[in-house]
């Protein structure tokens, strides 16, 4: 396999983990106009307790698919439970304050997730077991790629069709629709505001804690600290798509692992995080509602 | 008291939730080499009586808040006493006479400062107005204009590696670095500020924490200019005219430029909050709309804000390098920025002493609780939480301009009304 197709599968991969993050971000930020910033703190929340679950399970002595399939439900379902406890603690009683205290809110829900997973368990990097067997037929492809690849590939696939259907076509995804269109009308008509809003967060976070868990069993380890990096990162991809449009998510997280890779490929890997900051930068200055992002007028 | 068992019965669903959300993280802990596991169950009593507790507080204070509930007996009774006493304390303050005192007692104190004191308090103060400054200057960028900047550590990461690299190839000395470190943090400033101009609000938060991380990055990574990681050694400590000082009278000196500078800074916001610029950027963060259609110019008021508010970070990160003769690119990290942005934020956006005593406290009290020094972020961030719900204007808030209108003065404008409408009618 040559080079480049190595570099690109590899963008692709870190595009796939970002579309899952970016998910949560643009779902929340389409509703209720906030930027969530301890969202990536959920992702490795996430990934910690897929970590705690699966030494403890291993110690217990039960098999790998077991403990595949347990670690992660159980990490999902914890994640979510987060999710749903930030939204209630930190941004619901500040729905209706300035969008300035939200930001702030936010941020310092992040501060204090990092601090407390650091205080609660260790600040060093931890090993990720080896949760994902391997897959003997993924040979038989003719490009090569790891069993973590495909799962992770698999799975965004998955979330992204399971998502845009549940949006499409249920009625708490009608709901979540019309919230984000306007809130007190939704409300007027009968829509559980609050609900659609916990619900947003709760499947938000799920999503992010499976990309917490893919990823880590990818890179191999884990500290308190991946979730800040990850989560700017997503949160750029979000935007670049077009903030609150879901298919903008995916397109702009592809884009960014496309670029991350390919800059630290073939310029240097030293500036890989600087490349996103620029595209960052440059989105924003050029066209600030991103690729696929309606341009807002804003009314008096 | 069916409403009082009724919350406390919440309280407890409430820790019960809490002690099930924790419980992996709190309770178990795997070592993965030796394959054992430690259940710490003190853990798990701590979270629920600590959420318990918390939730009961919550609750009551939420309540008081949406004015559910009115404080009655004792806690009535305390609550109007110590508003009664803010209220005098305010009165008092607002005159002219007790506050040159109470400044006068201020500067005194701050002037004794390292000669009753050690070393060691001496070098805790200077870090503690360093961050004054520091939360000084983000206040102008966020208090008074209204932009919300979590990359202000770059301009702190400019000063002081603008002194450093000067010092390091040109031989510049500390006093001049100074005004050119200040300088080129507001050019820097300046020049993000320009392509940003029609970013508002969470975006231009995204954007200046992202030119932020470039800049460390930067700093990190251009190892034949920068030394990369391992930072820049020996940079020289400020001199004056030429005398050779020990340690000690060092430290004692940098404190007083350190306080030269925090004078400064208090006397040039202070002045400019209530020009027309000041003004400018205050309408501007009130009301964005509002105005631009009063003929303000945004892009000039946003970007003299940033230029301005950009300069004191560069003048404190000069003085920063000088003072730990080391610095490396792991000092101006984004929490750096989140650390400066809580001290405005938990001090009072926009308020001088507000910034000032937020500051301080911020910066004193985990030095002098050691043994709590690294719940710190912890308790930094679940302040700023809790802030932004029950109290968003900070710890002293920004008072508004009032004028006041006495009862004789009303009287003659209703007359003079009452007058000009008679004169009509005839």
């Amino acid at each position: 396999m040559n080079y480049f197709t190595e570099v690109v599968l590899s963008g692709l991969t870190r595009g796939s983990i970002y579309a899952l993050i970016a998910l949560g971000y643009t779902m929340v930020y389409g509703i209720i106009e906030l930027i969530n910033f301890a969202h990536g703190e959920i992702y490795m929340i996430g990934a910690f307790t897929a970590l705690i679950l699966a030494s403890v399970l291993t110690i217990f002595g039960f098999n790998t698919i077991a403990i595949l399939f347990l670690a992660s439900i159980i990490a999902i379902v914890y994640s979510a439970m987060y999710g749903y406890t930030m939204e209630k603690v930190a941004y619901k009683p500040i729905r209706n304050s300035q969008r300035l205290s939200a930001l702030i809110s936010a941020i310092g829900m992040s501060m204090f997730l990092q601090n407390y997973v650091r205080i609660a368990q260790t600040s060093d990097f931890l090993p990720f077991p080896r949760i994902i067997p391997r897959f003997p037929w993924l040979s038989a492809l003719p490009i090569s790629m790891s069993s973590a690849q495909f799962m992770i590939f698999a799975s965004t696939a998955v979330v992204m069709v399971l998502l845009t259907l549940l949006i499409k076509f249920t009625k708490i995804g009608k709901s979540m629709r019309a919230a984000s269109q306007d809130k007190v009308m939704a409300k007027l008509l009968g829509v559980n505001v609050n609900k659609v809003i916990s619900v947003t967060f709760i499947i938000g976070s799920a999503t992010a804690a499976l990309g917490g868990i893919l990823i880590s069993s990818y890179t191999g380890q884990i500290n308190f600290y991946i979730g800040f990096l990850a989560g700017i990162k997503a949160f750029v991809a979000a935007v670049l798509g077009g903030i609150g449009s879901i298919p903008g998510a995916v397109l702009g997280s592809f884009v960014l692992g496309l670029t991350e890779s390919l800059g630290a490929g073939y310029i240097s890997s030293d500036y890989e995080d600087v490349f996103a900051f620029i595209i960052l930068a440059v989105i924003l200055i050029v066209k600030p509602a991103g690729i696929l992002g309606k341009g807002q007028i804003e009314k008096v | 008291m069916t409403q009082r068992l009724h919350e406390l019965r919440r309280s407890l669903l409430v820790s019960l939730w809490f002690m099930l959300l924790t419980f992996p993280i709190m309770v178990i802990r795997v070592n993965t080499i030796t394959g054992t596991i430690r259940w710490r169950w003190a853990n798990l009593a701590l979270i629920g009586i600590g959420s318990f507790l918390i939730s009961v507080v919550w609750r009551y204070a939420m309540q008081r808040k949406t004015g559910e509930v009115r404080a009655t007996g004792v806690l009535a009774q305390v609550g109007e006493r110590l508003g009664a006493g803010a209220e005098r304390f305010r009165t008092l303050v607002d005159s002219p006479k007790v506050r040159v005192r109470l400044v006068s007692g201020l500067l005194a104190a701050a002037v004794a400062y390292p000669f009753l004191t050690s070393m060691y308090h001496t070098n805790i103060m200077i870090t503690a107005l360093t961050y004054v400054v520091l939360g000084l200057g983000l206040n102008i960028i966020i208090g008074l204009g209204g932009m919300l900047h979590i990359g202000y550590a770059a301009f702190y990461a400019i000063g002081a590696y603008s002194y450093a690299l000067l010092n390091m190839y040109f031989g510049i000395n500390f006093w001049l670095a100074l005004p050119i470190g200040a300088a080129l943090a507001g050019l820097f400033s300046l020049l993000i500020g320009l392509p940003t101009l029609r970013l508002r609000g969470d975006y231009l938060a995204i954007v200046t924490l992202a030119f932020a991380e470039i800049t460390r990055l930067v700093l990190q990574n251009w190892q034949e200019v920068t030394g990369g990681a391992a930072g820049i050694p020996n940079i020289p400590r400020p001199q004056l005219f030429g005398m050779t000082m020990r340690l000690q009278q060092t430290t004692t000196f940098v404190y007083f430029i350190m306080l030269a500078v925090v004078i400064l800074t208090i006397f040039v916001v202070h002045r400019l909050e209530n020009s027309r610029i000041g003004r400018q950027w205050v309408a501007m963060k009130e009301d964005y709309i509002a105005c631009q259609a009063m003929g303000v110019s945004i892009a000039k008021a946003k970007l003299t804000a940033l230029g301005i508010g950009a300069i004191w970070g560069g003048l404190v990160g000069v003085i920063f390098a000088a003072r730990t003769t080391f610095i490396n690119p792991a000092s101006f990290t984004v929490w750096e920025s989140v650390i400066i942005l809580s001290t405005v934020v938990l001090g009072g956006m926009g308020s001088i002493p507000g910034v000032f005593v937020g500051a301080l406290v911020l910066m004193l009290l985990p030095e002098y609780l050691r043994p709590f020094a690294q719940y710190r972020m912890l308790i930094f961030g679940a302040l700023l939480v809790t802030m932004m719900v029950f109290r968003p204007g900070g710890f002293i808030k920004k008072r508004r301009k009032a004028y006041t209108i006495s009862d004789e003065e009303r009287q003659s404008v209703i007359e003079n009304d009452v007058a000009a409408a008679d004169e009509t009618k005839e």
